[in-house]
């Protein structure tokens, strides 16, 4: 017999959610000059709250006051109490931990259960590991002592809204820069609380500014004279037009782009463990992930037998309610990206690709995908090539170990990859081989504040995460560039 | 006729250097090379597009074996090319003093920097993976490593002022983490670092690993800074000019860019520190389960 879920859904009022929010500069939450924008639960397209979006006088007043802020305050202060209030910071996430994540779920369209398990956790765990740091700068290999840059303009993308805020914020507070940051224009809302949080914890102001806006406005912050490093996850698109904006400045700048990755399953490997880790490669949210397993490569003499049980595991996915602790897969972040996974399937069956989704009842209202693989994928389709970022997965084979790294690194981007293997050695020889920022040996997507993240080729430059993490916001104190 | 005490001196032919091979430029152009007073020294190879391009196909090809040696092989091989080095000091000092404007004792104190720069260098390729790496302490049953990898091939502005020392200073950190290079040299000061390829093709480098070009830098660097496999370039001897277009054309592959350093050539004589060997060099992050 079926045993059937009952729904556990979380309630969305542990949220509390306002029907306005404003931008946070100085210390304080005001208007704007660039009007408003609505952002939408893209689980039901309903209006969860009207935001303040930044126009380039907002921009201004933020650089200023984190200027400000940076020359009386924060590089001043002697870095052990810089450090304090990020552990406050670090603790302060935790006591509202269970509010961020409904409100991550709700806006963003991600699983409770992974806004309440992965996104949040790394969080507090982020600050607390950069925290740390504040106060060791000069052992952290960058000459003995280490000076912040000055102003760092950040912009983030939406698919881990609040976890990409604190990647930014902490090592750059840390280091003793201020910060304005700009999350996207489709999850403006967990940002905006994380600066409530800052404002709670006594921050002082100026010390991080946030600018909810679209394209325009982080332009503008990017491209501002007053700011002295830009950190920028998102499109290698963006990633490119954001480097040509920067040519001839002496602003610095790290990127974090896309990807294209490349999971690889050998012949040998514990094949139900690499079935739950494919699964997490590309549908762990919604494969709205820069760092997914997009490119499934299984040795040819077990594809029948691997692609029959990832068959069987995908139809037992939950797709639906965000807000149910059951659930699996919850929505496509935006419309916009629901058109886009759309367009490039659709490009995969025109191009002789096989499609295969289990059954899978889609809701009503907002903006769906089932869980998808194409077989009968050649190197040359598209949707092996670019970055779908969606539950979409891309199944090609090989026959050698040669094979398999030529199949995995013939790509523009380098951000991640995986292998599945029972045989240490091998393990090694591919890890050494693939041109990858981190090799996820018989398990994927895994991350910690401690471990550095980031690309090989166009997938970026700079890393996030552990002792490299600080690179990008510190220069060598005898002058030289740190980045 | 040349009396037997007045021998004519056997010139030698300035030629580029790409795949471990000295070839003329495929454009047979040539410029004269002068002294630092004006005077005529000799005619180099004039290096084009299509030079660029063969060297940047040299440096690819050189890529795996290169970047698959052992830290320990690279060291060695770095060291070899101190003591080969060492062994023609004559001939780069009276380089150095005729491109440069130094005296005898000036232009030898410089070979000896250099040559000291390689022997700097050369103790560096095992070592980078202890300091620049390492086991992170992650939150979990996960054994988890960080390792410095060579970013691929760096296209090299070599400085246009300190035509030995200054080149030694920007190529010796592209090569050592084992990213292969294309190098422009000084425009006006070629002559050290022909005769430093002539050097590393007795080094026991591969060829390919360092290629070089001469010829006119803002000529050459716009192609290197567009190539879309060209995976880093620094841009310490381009034209004030042009960085910002070098810049642009870097970003279509998101190129790594190690810009000029602010108020011209930095002090070549300083210790240079880890950053040059890092701006070619990517953190890789290896994650295992740990169980039994």
């Amino acid at each position: 017999m079926a045993w059937e879920y009952a729904p556990a859904p979380e309630s969305r009022n542990i949220a509390r959610l306002r029907t306005s929010y404003g931008m946070f500069i100085d210390g304080a939450f005001t208007g704007g000059t660039g009007g408003s924008f609505k952002t939408v639960n893209p689980a039901t397209e309903e209006v969860l709250a009207e935001v303040a979006e930044a126009g380039q006088a907002d921009v201004d007043r933020a650089v200023a006051a984190a200027r400000k802020a940076y020359d009386k305050v924060w590089a001043p202060m002697p870095a052990a109490e810089r450090g304090k209030y990020l552990f406050r910071i670090a603790r302060m996430v935790q006591e509202r931990s269970r509010e961020l994540a409904v409100l991550e779920s709700l806006d963003n369209g991600k699983p409770i259960r992974e806004a309440r398990d992965v996104d949040v956790p790394l969080v507090a765990a982020h600050f607390f590991y950069y925290a740390g740091w504040a106060d060791k700068l000069g052992y952290a290999g960058f000459g003995p002592d280490p000076r912040p840059l000055g102003v760092a303009g950040q912009v983030i993308p939406w698919n881990f809204p609040l976890l990409m805020a604190a990647w930014k914020l902490a090592p750059a507070l840390a280091a003793g820069n201020t910060c304005v940051l700009k999350p996207a224009e489709t999850t403006p809302l967990t940002a905006l609380v994380l600066a409530e949080i800052c404002q709670q914890a006594g921050l002082p102001p100026g010390v991080v500014n946030v600018l909810p806006g679209a394209g325009e406005t982080g332009r503008a912050v990017v491209t501002h004279p007053g700011v002295d490093k830009v950190a920028f996850t998102g499109s290698t698109d963006v990633g490119k037009q954001i480097a040509r904006s920067l040519a001839g400045t002496r602003t610095k700048c790290t990127l974090e782009l896309g990807g294209k990755a490349a999971n690889i399953v050998f012949d040998d490997a514990p094949l139900d463990q690499a079935v739950e880790g494919i699964v997490n490669g590309i549908f762990f949210n919604q494969g709205h992930v820069c760092c997914a397993g997009s490119r499934l490569l299984v040795q040819e003499s077990i594809a029948d037998e691997l692609l029959d049980k990832l068959k069987g595991r995908l139809a037992t996915l939950r797709l639906g309610d965000p807000l149910d602790k059951n659930t699996d897969i919850g929505a496509i972040n935006s419309a916009e990206q629901l058109a886009k996974i759309r367009e490039l399937s659709d490009i995969g069956d025109a191009e002789g690709a096989t499609r295969w989704s289990p059954p899978c009842e889609l809701p009503e209202h907002g903006y769906w995908f089932p869980p998808t693989l194409f077989t009968g994928v050649s190197q040359a389709h598209r949707i092996a090539r670019e970055e779908i970022f969606g539950p979409v997965l891309s199944v090609l084979t090989f026959r050698t170990p040669d094979e398999a790294v030529e199949k995995a690194n013939n790509t523009p981007y380098g951000l991640s990859a995986g292998v599945w293997t029972d045989k240490g050695s091998r393990i090694l020889w591919m890890a050494q081989r693939l041109r990858a920022g981190v090799v996820w040996a018989n398990t994927f997507n895994k991350f910690d504040p401690a471990s550095p993240f980031g690309g090989f080729k166009e997938s970026g430059f700079g890393r996030e995460g552990g002792r490299q993490g600080l690179e990008a916001y510190l220069c060598a104190g005898d002058g030289r560039s740190g980045t | 006729m040349t009396g037997s005490d007045e021998r004519l001196a056997v010139l030698k032919t300035y030629k580029l250097y790409i795949g471990g091979k000295f070839p003329r430029s495929e454009s047979g152009r040539s410029y004269a090379v002068s002294d630092a007073k004006g005077r005529f020294l000799t005619n180099a190879a004039q290096a084009s597009r299509k030079d660029a391009r063969d060297a940047v196909v040299a440096a690819r090809k050189a890529f795996p074996g290169w970047t698959a040696a052992t830290a320990y092989n690279r060291g060695q091989v770095l060291y070899r090319v101190a003591e080969v080095l060492e062994g023609r000091r004559a001939q780069f000092a009276e380089e150095v003093a005729a491109g440069e404007g130094l005296s005898a004792k000036r232009a030898d104190a410089v070979v000896t920097q250099g040559i000291d720069r390689w022997v700097w260098y050369a103790g560096w390729a095992d070592k980078l993976a202890q300091v620049l790496g390492g086991a992170n302490a992650v939150a979990g049953p996960y054994f988890n490593f960080s390792v410095p990898e060579p970013t691929g091939v760096v296209a090299v502005l070599a400085p246009q002022r300190s035509s030995l020392l200054g080149l030694i200073s920007v190529v010796a950190p592209v090569i050592v983490g084992g990213s292969t290079a294309v190098v422009v040299t000084a425009q006006d000061r070629p002559l050290p670092a022909v005769s430093l390829a002539e050097v590393l093709a007795t080094s026991d480098l591969p060829g390919g690993v360092v290629n070089v070009l001469t010829g006119r830098t803002a000529e050459l660097a716009p192609w290197l800074a567009g190539h879309m496999d060209v995976d880093a370039i620094d841009l310490c001897g381009a034209p004030d000019d042009i960085h910002a277009d070098l810049e642009r054309a870097a970003a279509d592959n998101v190129k790594r860019v190690v810009r000029a350093p602010l108020g011209g050539e930095p002090d070549w004589t300083a210790e240079p520190g880890l950053h040059r060997m890092s701006s070619y060099l990517e953190t890789k992050t290896v994650w295992h389960p740990m169980g039994v």
